[in-house]
């Protein structure tokens, strides 16, 4: 059986990482091994075959489909122009002809005399991967796309919204307790990565938005603010492609929720220097977490000691957040571990935990309903 | 491993690779039965750093083998075979969801004709259909042809016309795909299969559009007279393809494949195919539920006018108790949830609640409130599938209807619904929620509550899953199968007896008299918005008891044989046993609120739901 308990988020202050930029199909690779890249340096581009304009001609020219390709001026394969006619029927002593134009620019993809189609194939659409973070080029993936390494501080959240974007780090509440509004952001939030206490309000991220700031990093967020906010409910957590002008992540859930100290006072140490954030999550099989990436300088070819606290699974004395009503966001450490399963209020049995929380206070908990956090 | 006759085989070992956990079961015909002996489960290897299905495979066989005292494993860490004293198995065999399972595109040329052919094979298949194409789906071509860009799927279906029809249509349907391009989800070392089920007159055409650019390979047609689905062959193909393509492209499957005695199905196919063996065999009438994290599956078998049984399998892609729970509630909306919940909650709350077990969604309820709220959902999430089932299980749209005077008083549309809840004789859930609930009677009431069964109707949960490992043991050995669904797969929960129509004024539904198997005599009057539950259990072997009943239906009200008919019959038990449901159908809740709660408290005490403390809030 795998693991009962579910491994908390990354919140470290020192760590190397590789991140890989790829395209979505085979170009270019537009930068070499060791470059010093910067979040908005391109690193690779390629095209992506045009849009498709399917026209029945036959149709058009009031022709049989078999009969189109005496009407056709342009062969397979020929480029076409705006405007351009590319198809006429022969006319009865000049008069009643018909034509057929293209609407884009582009070339003559196919021509079917069993439906009298022609499908035109609109100009390669440009696409263009950047570095996102600042970084030294380690890998080079031939026609795909490179590996960027740097140092960094690093912050995984729990759930977010917006794609890659960065900006300085700017603190703008006194403690991750306090709520984000909109009376805390003004002018001087522009092009920075805010970060929060135990909530923003909606107000605060229409404004920021407006005021142009790069990203929002808070410790909780009401879900009824974010259907406010999307103008929809989200069903599924799948976000990144939101293009809503501002990225969010919510480190520790749903709902007024603390911002963890740790994950609070790591972004104050950091504040003024460059963060690149990205909401993108996916809460499936292949899961993606939203991340917060604070870059410095480092020598990223000197080994890296990893100590993964998730490798040792949870013990007596583990620091742990529970994650689950009724002791929701709560922090504590395991005080003992009982084996067999035990009956919960709720009348089922599972695996369970005692854990003391900070107050002192101490509570069963299901282990399936506690997050490990690092010591 | 050469083939046996399945008279041979007395030992089978059966996995089904999910795609977070692999599972496996152990099968034995022991003192004249087969029954399923252990079953163990090991975390799915699909995924780095292992990228190798066989590792879980082994983990979880190993369970088995530690659980049961028998060496299943050689040294080199080979399946022994065949079975010989304590050692080995007979048979081996395997399904699969991981890595995503089969995802598949559909096209056609109507979307409710030759489209929804095309969509049903697939779902039969065990596919997820990812989209649905069609010459009137309301898209404009340059749009159908950036969809299918896009998608990125593991095969395509394109079917359209029927034999003889018009062939335009069709080929310009492969002419989109082939303006897109399209490529296989995984490896790019191959073409993308492409399966033309459609018109045969348009194949020579489809073959000249498509066969330099896909793997394209040709099936009867789907859809060969506007009458008549012929929707095997094409099923064959795409489970041929499946382990031809998809599976042989996943780490570990070529060994896999290898390893096991039968073609591995997709995990749902299989599913589908043991409620379909089960209802041939009883020749009744079916329908299984799987609520899963992120989607649920919903299958059936009914046999139109005493007709061959017809099968129908739908997915609901985004209604589940995890992963997809927001999206219960966002199509669901507040009210109809809360609708079950007999005491009033904080709606901020509630919606935060929500999308803190999507994005934390292995964690479980631990109190009270929350299982009663979670369960609520899960009524929705299931109601709501059963809707999407309806409306897709059905006959075939677009035939024209030779009706007689006689039809003239019970018209049915082209395209009217096969579910008949009248008619249905097993229903029967699977899926954390109902698997798993802490009582029985929860299961029972989620299942009745969603779906409504009218008049007679056996309820069964599926106690630890291991219908897709029966529904590939039931292409190679029916007996086994069948015996181990009904004694270890299948915990019955009894049976819901529910009088259909419509009751104007409070009053008496229904008079019954059960006599159960120890002679005593349970009889009385049921009265409209009552329940009662009449215990009879399960017998030794598994098997549920059995009662004699009498069942007298009030005038305007039917159990199945006709308005105010009576009913003498055997009522199946089971773990929670006859439940006489005098809610009426079609239900309907009280509108006042606290008339609401009051009588959802009284079923919930009536069937002991519910610790009564918990109920009083």
């Amino acid at each position: 059986m795998g693991h009962a308990y579910t491994p908390g988020l990354k919140v470290t202050d020192k760590i190397l990482i590789t991140k890989n930029r790829i395209l979505p199909l085979k170009g270019e690779v537009i930068v070499k091994k060791g470059d010093r890249l910067k979040p908005d340096d391109v690193v690779a581009r390629t095209h992506l075959p045009g849009t498709v304009e399917p026209i029945n001609v036959a149709n058009i020219l009031g022709l049989p489909p078999e009969d189109i390709e005496e009407a056709i001026l342009k062969k397979q394969g020929e480029r076409v122009k705006e405007g351009e006619v590319f198809a006429r029927s022969k006319s009865f002593f000049g008069l009643f002809k018909s034509e057929c134009k293209s609407k884009i620019n582009g070339t003559v993809e196919s021509i079917s005399r069993v439906t009298g189609q022609v499908l035109l194939r609109g100009e390669p659409i440009p696409v263009e991967v950047k570095a996102y973070v600042t970084g030294e080029v380690v890998d080079i993936f031939e026609k795909e796309g490179v590996g960027i390494s740097t140092w960094c501080s690093f912050i995984q959240g729990i759930f977010g919204i917006g794609g890659e974007c960065h900006g300085e780090v700017k603190i703008v509440v006194p403690d991750p307790t306090a709520i984000l509004t909109d009376k805390e952001i003004g002018p001087e939030c522009k092009g920075k990565v805010i970060v929060g206490g135990s909530m923003v309000t909606a107000d605060a991220i229409k404004k920021a938005a407006k005021m142009e700031a790069a990203g929002i990093v808070t410790g909780g967020f009401d879900d009824k603010d974010l259907r406010d906010f999307l103008g929809y409910d989200l069903g599924v957590a799948i976000t990144g492609s939101e293009e809503i002008g501002i990225t969010l992540i919510v480190t520790e859930g749903f709902g007024q929720i603390n911002m963890a100290q740790k994950t609070f006072d790591l972004l104050k140490a950091k504040e003024g220097k460059l963060a690149c954030i990205n909401g993108a999550t996916q809460i499936r099989a292949g899961v993606i977490r939203p991340e917060v990436i604070i870059p410095f300088d480092g020598d990223i070819h000197a080994k890296q000691e990893l100590s993964d606290f998730r490798e040792h699974g949870i013990e007596i004395g583990s620091p742990v957040r529970v994650i689950r009503h009724p002791h929701f966001g709560k922090l504590g450490t395991v005080t003992e571990l009982p084996a067999p399963l035990m009956e919960l209020e709720s009348g089922s049995h599972a695996r369970v935990l005692e854990v003391e929380f900070t107050d002192g206070t101490r509570a069963i908990v299901p282990r399936a309903n506690v997050e490990m956090l690092e010591s | 491993m050469a083939k046996m006759n399945p008279e041979d085989i007395k030992v089978i070992l059966a996995t089904d690779c999910g795609s977070t956990t692999t599972k496996a079961i152990l099968i034995e015909y022991r003192d004249g039965e087969y029954r399923l002996i252990v079953r163990g489960e090991a975390p799915t290897t699909v995924e780095a750093p292992f990228e190798d299905v066989t590792k879980g495979v082994l983990n979880a066989v190993g369970e088995v083998e530690e659980l049961a005292g028998r060496k299943l494993l050689d040294e080199s860490g080979k399946i022994i075979s065949p079975a010989k004293g304590n050692e080995g198995t007979d048979i081996y065999i395997s399904t699969s969801s991981a890595g995503g399972g089969l995802q598949m595109m559909v096209a056609g040329v109507v979307r409710s004709m030759t489209a929804e052919s095309a969509e049903r094979a697939a779902l039969g298949a065990g596919a997820i259909v990812m989209d649905v194409i069609a010459s009137n789906d309301k898209r404009l071509p340059h749009q159908q042809i950036e969809r299918i860009r896009h998608l990125r799927p593991d095969m395509i279906l394109l079917s359209g016309g029927i034999d003889g029809g018009t062939t335009t249509h069709v080929v310009e349907i492969a002419e989109l795909i082939s303006a897109a391009d399209p490529k296989p989800r995984l490896g790019s070392g191959y073409q993308l299969p492409v399966i033309y089920a459609g018109n045969k007159d348009a194949t020579e055409a489809v073959k000249e559009t498509l066969a330099k650019k896909v793997d394209l390979k040709t099936v009867p047609n789907i859809r060969p007279v506007l009458e008549r689905e012929n929707l095997g062959p094409a099923r064959e193909e795409i489970h041929e393809l499946f382990m031809e393509h998809v599976m042989a492209q996943a780490p570990g499957y070529r060994k896999l494949m290898s390893w096991t005695d039968a073609p591995i199905m997709p995990t749902p196919g299989a599913v589908g195919l043991i409620i379909k063996t089960i209802a041939d065999i009883e020749g009744i009438e079916a329908v299984g539920v799987d609520i899963g994290g992120a989607t649920t599956d919903v299958f059936s078998v009914f046999r139109p006018g005493g007709a061959e049984g017809v099968f129908n399998r739908t997915v609901s892609a985004n209604l589940g108790m995890s992963y997809s729970i927001s999206n219960v509630f966002a199509e669901s909306t507040l009210p109809m949830v809360m609708r079950w919940v007999p005491f009033h909650m904080d709606e901020r709350d509630l919606r935060n609640r929500v999308k803190n077990k999507m994005i934390r969604p292995t964690t479980i309820p631990q109190s009270m409130e929350e299982l009663i709220f979670e369960q609520a959902i899960a009524k929705e999430a299931l109601r709501l599938a059963f809707i999407q089932h309806k409306s897709f299980a059905t006959v075939l749209k677009g035939v024209q209807q030779q009706r007689t005077i006689a039809d003239a008083f019970e018209q049915t549309a082209s395209g009217a619904t096969l579910v008949n809840m009248m008619t249905l004789d097993l229903l029967v859930g699977s899926g954390g929620v109902l698997s798993h609930a802490p009582r029985r009677q929860q299961s029972a009431l989620m299942l009745i509550d969603a779906f409504l069964p009218e008049g007679i109707t056996r309820l069964a949960v599926d106690s630890i899953f291991m219908m897709p490992q029966l529904g590939v043991l039931s292409t190679v050995h029916k007996q086994a199968a069948t015996e181990v669904f009904n004694k270890d797969c299948l915990i019955h929960l009894g049976t819901c007896v529910a009088p259909s129509g419509e009751i104007k004024k409070p009053g008496p539904v229904m008079n019954y008299k059960i006599t159960l198997p120890d002679g005593k005599l349970e009889s009385g009057t049921l009265e409209y918005g009552k329940m009662k539950l009449i215990k009879l259990g399960v017998g030794e072997k598994g098997l549920p008891l059995k009662a004699k009943a009498e069942l007298e239906p009030h005038r305007g009200l039917d159990l199945g044989r006709g308005k105010g008919a009576k009913v003498e019959m055997e009522l199946s038990g089971g773990v929670v046993g006859i439940i006489l449901d005098g809610r009426g159908r079609p239900f309907i809740l009280p509108e006042d609120d606290h008339i609401r709660v009051e009588k959802l408290k009284e079923w919930m005490i009536e069937l002991d739901i519910y610790p009564p403390q918990a109920l009083n809030r």
